[in-house]
């Protein structure tokens, strides 16, 4: 167990657990938007930001992005000074001269006090805020189809070649993560559209509701050797089914009890 | 070639080495370096190769001829050195080596005509040591530069070359090699100065293997050159710092990342790592000891950011190049994840010296806190362009002038720029600052990895942060917010500063922004990124506010500010009215010209080619 200080009040932490983590689990309000719980942290926001300093360090501090900073014993940690809320500004305040459209970017510059950008709106720009969630999550779910290309200023989500990417397999993952959905699909009953390939859905055989597609299903039963055709029911009718087994369980121990 | 399994037995091949050099008393060294290559000099060494196969010269055999590394004084190439005499031929065209060949190879007369002229005393100079350019130098990473063939394993160990590598190997433990890196205080070349000697200590303190030694070959700062002609025409003391310190961390691979933008490095890096495993110095076993070594070249794609340690790991390991929060440094899980000693060419090629004399011998050299020397690619409106080192500590006074030769054309010093494009501009009030990592970085500037641009007063300060700033958000690589957004709006607002569209309120905007910059960006890229603006307008703050509030400006560089007439000097002989592509001038042979403001581009066409001084920037 590690005792650091956070705003003031003295709180505990495991070795290794990140600043994030621990601010958050103790209620403190730290906004963030490239973190996703289930990949590893990637400081590219910067809006996790917090002061950190020590007794040692005679009245020096340090800014660090506390979804990568590791706790230490004895640190001081200010999730809301002055230097802290003038950064997140400043960030919130360039996000929306390159993505004035964003619901979700105007909605959290607003809480920090501001309404409108200060600077020269971007040409061209989109609401994708480069935060890496939905190339990093391709990567984790084993796919790898999409990526960052180029770099600076130009920098763009895409698949290889700007062309429809051949491991894309439609799960959403990229789609359903995006912190300010800019990733479309079209999904119409029997097809799914995304990244400019088209997709089968698979029809549940017991209702007929459209499920995953075919190849994000045929990629699971091969990668984590899952039968087939467990993938050919869709959740709902699973659980259904499910709680019809459990019933029939329930009835036969009661049965056999008596 | 012969496999070495001992300390012993490499002493035995350097005699051979030694046999072999002392047999050509008199040698032809043609500089092969970027500079002098790209001034024909390949086409001289063939007419050398041509003539000298056909033809018999008592004493001299085409072996004594030498494709060389950089001499350094590109200002003056291509150079031709005849030793042992150190004579010295400036600006050697192919039609002189004939000449050459007669005169002064068989006839050993020198020939005026090629020799260096002192532009003080108009006097020829004969010998290159006693040329102010290299006799204010201390050459230590230069070494070898320009004394021995760019790829020649003989030649490197009969010059001493390996003989480090057979100390450490044979003589030291690991401990002590670390001590003796330690006590040279040996600092980073690549520009953040961080001590090798805890480095490597670090790294070779952790359990975790295997460790890896990374040698830094990224070198993007624009006009620097430095590292490249180390790697094309010193490959060996590179290869042979690496393994040295291979030994010290306890490591078994090392990779060297070159950018693909330096062909010849990569094919004379390949080429050295190549003879040195034929020879036994890479691979298993290295002179028949415990100690197992090698080395894979890696290529990078010329991303400036690659140069950045752990986006250069992230590139070597084939992932995209972005650079990590360094809160774990890389020394304790770098490359792979794990434990990696990542050093910069220059220091890379200092090791061999330094186990060789001492730290202690090293640690006299220069500055207190900054030891050694450094290597600096000079160049701008100086006289003397090229590469240059000298001890820590030289004034900056003393390279613009005693080394640099002053400013071009005679015209007044302005500013010097250092530590690339995230580095800053010195004004004249600074130029007796010592050049050293601390001293630069309090004044504003930085060391960064040498390149050393000098300015006149024909710069503009607001222009050359405009385009430091573009390159910067061009090589931004675009995952943190502040520097992919926050340079990109930095430079937006100098581009209104130049175009006369900007406040004063804007200015501190600007400085607001940059602090955040510097605060929020994840690497040092970033953090660094606001320098070319935030010391020039330390600097310079005149100047800024004079595209302000007077939309002028001074230096008469930008363009939308600016005004070209033609005075009353002009004798009408219409050199401006050819040159300029958009029509713009009129007027008749022997008669005034005239600019037509409507149509003028402001080019600058007509100031480049007006031999009269007829043409007036407002």
């Amino acid at each position: 167990m590690v005792e650091l200080t956070i705003n003031g009040r003295v709180v505990h932490a495991n070795e290794g657990e990140m600043l994030l983590a621990v601010c958050r689990r103790e209620g403190f309000r730290i906004p963030a938007l490239c973190h996703h719980e289930a990949i590893e942290p990637f400081g590219a926001c910067r809006l996790c930001m917090v002061e950190i300093t020590k007794k040692e360090w005679k009245g020096w501090s340090n800014y660090v992005t506390s979804c990568l900073y590791p706790v230490e014993k004895n640190l001081i940690v200010l999730t809301d000074s002055t230097k802290v809320i003038e950064l997140r500004k400043t960030v919130l305040d360039l996000q929306l001269a390159r993505c004035p459209n964003s619901p979700e970017i105007r909605q959290l510059a607003a809480e920090y006090g501001v309404n409108q950008t200060s600077y020269e709106p971007v040409v061209d720009g989109d609401n994708c805020i480069l935060c890496g969630i939905c190339t990093r999550i391709c990567e984790k779910m084993g796919f790898s189809a999409i990526s960052t290309v180029g770099r600076g200023h130009d920098k763009v989500v895409a698949p290889p070649l700007k062309e429809a990417p051949p491991d894309c397999v439609g799960c959403l993952a990229c789609s359903l993560n995006c912190p300010t959905h800019v990733i479309p699909y079209i999904d119409n009953g029997s097809t799914r559209i995304i990244w400019g390939r088209t997709f089968e859905l698979i029809k549940c055989s017991k209702c007929g509701k459209p499920t995953i597609t075919r190849d994000f299903a045929e990629s699971l039963s091969k990668t984590k050797s899952i039968p087939a055709e467990y993938f050919e029911v869709c959740d709902e009718c699973h659980r259904r089914e499910i709680s019809l087994t459990m019933g029939s369980i329930a009835n036969w121990e009661r049965e056999a009890a008596k | 070639m012969m496999h070495i399994e001992s300390p012993k037995q490499l002493a035995e091949y350097r005699k051979k080495c030694v046999a072999e050099e002392s047999k050509y008393t008199r040698k032809v060294l043609v500089c092969c370096g970027p500079g002098c290559l790209a001034n024909g000099s390949q086409k001289i060494s063939d007419e050398f190769k041509r003539i000298l196969s056909s033809k018999k010269i008592k004493g001299f055999s085409i072996e004594a001829l030498r494709d060389t590394g950089c001499h350094g004084y590109c200002e003056q190439g291509p150079l031709v050195i005849i030793e042992p005499d150190g004579t010295f031929y400036t600006h050697v065209k192919v039609k002189d080596v004939a000449e050459i060949i007669d005169e002064t190879i068989a006839g050993k007369k020198v020939i005026e005509r090629l020799l260096y002229c002192d532009p003080d005393t108009a006097k020829k100079i004969e010998k290159y040591s006693d040329i102010p350019f290299y006799s204010h130098q201390t050459r230590i990473a230069f070494r070898n530069l320009g004394r021995v063939s760019q790829c020649d394993i003989n030649q490197y160990i009969a010059i001493g070359g390996y003989q480090a590598l057979a100390k450490t190997l044979a003589d030291m433990t690991p401990e002590q090699v670390i001590k003796e890196v330690s006590a040279s205080g040996l600092r980073g070349r690549g520009g953040a100065g961080f001590h090798a000697g805890k480095k490597w200590a670090t790294c070779a303190g952790i359990q975790e293997k295997p460790h890896y030694v990374i040698c830094n070959g990224d070198e993007g700062d624009p006009g620097a050159f430095m590292d490249r002609a180390i790697m094309e025409g010193d490959p060996h003391s590179v290869i042979e710092g690496m393994i040295i310190c291979s030994y010290a961390v306890g490591s078994n691979q090392g990779y060297i990342y070159v950018r693909e933008e330096y062909p010849l490095a990569v094919v004379n890096l390949q080429k050295a790592i190549e003879q040195a495993r034929e020879l036994g110095l890479l691979g298993e076993n290295i002179l028949g000891s415990d100690h197992s070594f090698d080395i894979h070249v890696s290529r990078g794609g010329g991303a400036f950011v690659c140069g950045e340690s752990s986006a250069l790991m992230k590139s070597v390991a084939g992932e995209v190049g972005e650079p990590r929060a360094k809160y774990i440094r890389s020394v304790v899980k770098g490359l792979f994840d794990k434990p990696t000693v990542l050093n910069n060419v220059e220091s890379l090629a200092n090791i061999p010296v330094i186990i060789d004399k001492g730290g202690e011998w090293f640690s006299k050299i220069g500055t207190s806190t900054s030891t050694g020397t450094k290597a600096f690619s000079l160049v701008g409106k100086v006289n003397n362009s090229g590469l240059i080192e000298v001890p820590m500590g030289t004034t900056l006074r003393e390279i613009v002038y005693d080394i640099g030769g002053g400013i071009r054309d005679g015209r007044p010093f302005k500013a010097v720029q250092t530590g690339g494009p995230s580095g800053g501009c010195l004004p004249e009030s600074k130029l007796d600052l010592q050049v050293d990592f601390d001293t630069l970085t309090k004044a504003g500037s930085m060391m960064g990895s040498g390149g050393m641009i000098i300015m006149d007063d024909r710069t503009c300060m607001v222009d050359v942060a405009k385009y430091f700033l573009s390159f910067l958000v061009d090589e931004s690589c675009g995952k943190c917010v502040p520097c992919r957004e926050g340079l990109y709006q930095l430079h937006a607002m100098t581009v209104a500063v130049s175009e006369g569209r900007a406040t004063e309120a804007d200015i501190e905007k600007m400085e607001k922004l940059s602090d955040m910059i510097v605060i929020g960006s994840l690497c040092g890229l970033g953090k660094s990124g606001p320098n070319p603006f935030l010391s020039t307008v330390m600097y310079f703050r005149d100047e800024y506010l004079e595209h302000i509030r007077n939309k002028r400006c001074p230096a008469g560089v930008c363009r939308a500010l600016i005004q070209y007439t033609i005075n009353e000097k002009c004798n009408g002989c219409m050199a401006c009215i050819t040159a300029c592509a958009h029509h713009a001038i009129t007027g008749k042979k022997k008669e005034p010209h005239f600019i037509n403001q409507e149509l003028c581009d402001k080019c600058g066409a007509c100031y480049a080619v007006c031999q009269h001084d007829a043409i007036t920037i407002t």
